[in-house]
């Protein structure tokens, strides 16, 4: 599948389908991006596992942090991979070998390993590179419009005042178009010498 | 299934908005409010370390001015927007983002005067220089790029003489020499020109013109399109070093392809301050919902009395990128295909003093220093908006001495020429 751009309904549906999310490469350290990312998909009513070795033996917001996905001990449904591009394949690997296996590996903002992503599909993975899950349920549900953020949906609903675990719905109508435009020409800008 | 996508006319109206979730409130409210209670402690804190989406201080955001925000970045198609207190706020606060004291940028030498004025002297104090090239010319700004150039910066549609500037042309150099090209869309607005859609990377709009509308409120946005990277060979420590301010920080690497419109919204707003009214930013918001029908009865009423002017005897030179013989006439058709805009400039054969008179005789059109407004407008450039440039600029900006600039409102088109024709004899 085409990993530049992705319809809002599929990612929509991961979001609105999965429940446990293992964070591999997440941070205590409370300025880092994975850290915001942790606290706020468990904010909004996400089960969430803090995979790290490097940090076994102390929490996050609670959650004790396990060495390796084989520790988890229990199935995930999504695995959100917080490394860089080159540490991708041997977290893939792993997932592999669960079981069950997870529903969706996502990648965050910055790391994509297309063969990684080939891996995974095969086995019936579903996969999402270069985007973050808090940015994706913030925009979709409209929370990140606070701060002007286009989140290239409409509604002419009352929405509901987050509380605390709350899970906002996802299922506004999507205006798509010129953002995700917008993006594929930056990616593509990317890869052309200047 | 892929989602049906709405149109321009329905993000005018939707975009951003949604009934409050307090009251049920259709319309947007007036959140006219300096600040918002944090839930606790922790609460706070994650706001403040800009971990948490929420409302903390109306200089740095407010829920009436968000629903702005992204109503602007939705008819641009970019990734996020900033509104500021006026267009030249949004100028400062973009290029505090990108330039560093001793650094440069490239700008069209046909802006709005004031824009002229705010790069050559206010700019200066800031150690940020300003290199002029001329948009009829894609050469000059090629050989104005140097290793300190950091941004381009152009108008779309240009004031005061409506010219069009070939922005994919004026892109592609920004591409090859590694920097952001700024296009100020004020003139057009997203409804005649889509910058983004043209290899723009920042948009920056003054909506005390077409997109407020009605002459009633200043303000100004910024637009984020997510199209540049900018941690490239670190040019741009704002956006790519780690953040003192906020805890080390790194604004890209934090919030992807709506970096730039965070930066400015948490190192440039919050510390410069010019934030702009809930109040203005509703009547801004008000004037948005008609703006494609605005802008359609703006540009037919335009061309009219353009082609008017052009046949008259007094009149010596029309300049409408909306005519057919007007040297913009292609670019405007490939830029701008709903209407070349409604402002423009024509000039008297009479010179300086018939230009006196005419402003002085017309009942209709209102003599003042704006445009954009549903009034129809006059001014004689060259002795106000371009006054202190001197006649070398004054020309090449299109306000030479016996210049007369209009702003065609949605009056009825008739009353207009029939203004015009009275007091041109
Ligand atoms: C093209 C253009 N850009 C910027 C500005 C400055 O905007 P403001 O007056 O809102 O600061 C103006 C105002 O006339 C303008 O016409």
């Amino acid at each position: 599948m085409n990993h530049d751009t992705y319809d809002d309904n599929y990612i929509r549906s991961i979001l609105n389908s999965v429940k446990s999310i293992a964070m591999v490469g997440a941070s205590p350290v409370n300025v880092r991006p994975s850290y915001f990312a942790f606290k706020y998909l468990a904010q909004r009513g996400y089960d969430m596992i803090p995979v790290n070795p490097g940090h076994v033996g102390k929490q996050l917001l609670d959650k004790p942090f396990v060495a390796s996905l084989s520790d988890i001990g229990r199935p995930v449904d999504m695995i959100d991979i917080f490394r860089s591009s080159s540490h991708i394949m041997p977290v893939v690997d792993e997932a592999l070998t669960l079981s069950p296996l997870p529903k969706v590996i996502w990648m965050q903002l910055g790391a994509r390993d297309d063969a990684a992503a080939e891996k995974a599909e095969a086995a019936g993975i579903k996969v999402v590179m270069n985007r973050c899950p808090k940015i994706e349920c913030g925009r979709l549900s409209s929370e990140i419009s606070w701060m002007g953020v286009n989140s290239r949906t409409l509604s002419s609903k009352r929405a509901p005042i987050p509380t605390q675990g709350m899970r906002l719905s996802l299922n506004r109508m999507s205006v798509g178009g010129a953002a995700t435009a917008a993006s594929d020409r930056a990616a593509k800008n990317k890869g052309e010498p200047t | 299934m892929t989602d049906r996508l709405p149109g321009f006319s329905t993000l005018a109206v939707h975009a951003g908005a949604q009934p409050d979730p307090t009251t049920g409130a259709r319309v947007t409210p007036i959140y006219q409010t300096t600040s918002f209670v944090f839930n606790d402690a922790d609460h706070a804190a994650s706001l403040f370390g800009l971990q948490a989406f929420g409302n903390i201080y109306t200089r740095i955001g407010n829920p009436t001015t968000a629903v702005l925000e992204e109503r602007m970045a939705a008819l641009e198609g970019g990734t996020a927007a900033l509104a500021v207190a006026s267009g030249h706020a949004a100028q400062v606060v973009v290029l505090q983002q990108l330039l560093m004291p001793g650094d440069e940028f490239i700008a069209a030498r046909k802006l709005y005067g004031g824009s002229i004025n705010q790069f050559t002297h206010a700019f200066k104090s800031f150690g940020w220089n300003v290199a002029w090239a001329d948009p009829d010319d894609i050469g000059s700004f090629e050989r104005a790029v140097t290793p300190r150039t950091k941004a381009i910066f152009i108008e779309s549609i240009a004031n005061p003489a409506g010219s069009i500037t070939d922005i994919e042309a004026i892109a592609e150099v920004a591409r090859k020499a590694g920097v952001p090209l700024i296009v100020d869309n004020t003139l057009a607005t997203p409804y005649l020109i889509r910058p983004i859609d043209h290899g723009a990377d920042i948009v920056v709009h003054s909506l005390t013109k077409f997109l407020g509308g009605h002459g009633n409120s200043l303000g100004g946005i910024i637009v984020d399109a997510g199209t540049f990277d900018w941690s490239k060979d670190n040019k741009y420590p704002m956006l790519n070093e780690p953040r003192p301010e906020y805890h080390g920080i790194r604004i890209q690497e934090t919030f992807g392809n709506f970096a730039f419109a965070i930066a400015c919204r948490v190192l440039g707003l919050r510390d410069l301050g010019p934030a702009l009214s809930p109040f203005n930013a509703f009547m801004i918001l008000t004037g948005i919902e008609t703006l494609p029908l605005r802008m359609q009865k703006h540009c037919e009423n335009a061309k009219a009395v353009a082609e008017f002017l052009a046949g008259h005897p007094a009149v010596a030179s029309v300049n409408y990128a909306g005519l057919a013989s007007d040297r913009y006439n292609k670019l405007a058709r490939k830029y701008a295909p709903k209407g070349a805009g409604a402002v423009f400039t024509f000039s008297l054969r009479g010179g300086y003093d018939a230009g006196v008179s005419l402003v002085s005789n017309l009942k209709l059109f209102s003599h003042l220093a704006n445009v954009g407004d549903t009034r129809s407008l006059v001014i004689h450039p060259a002795s106000t908006t371009h006054s202190q440039l001197d006649d070398d600029a004054k020309v090449r900006s299109g306000a030479g001495p016996d210049v007369v600039r209009l702003s065609i409102g949605i009056e009825d088109k008739e009353d207009l020429i029939a203004d015009l024709e009275q007091a041109l004899t």
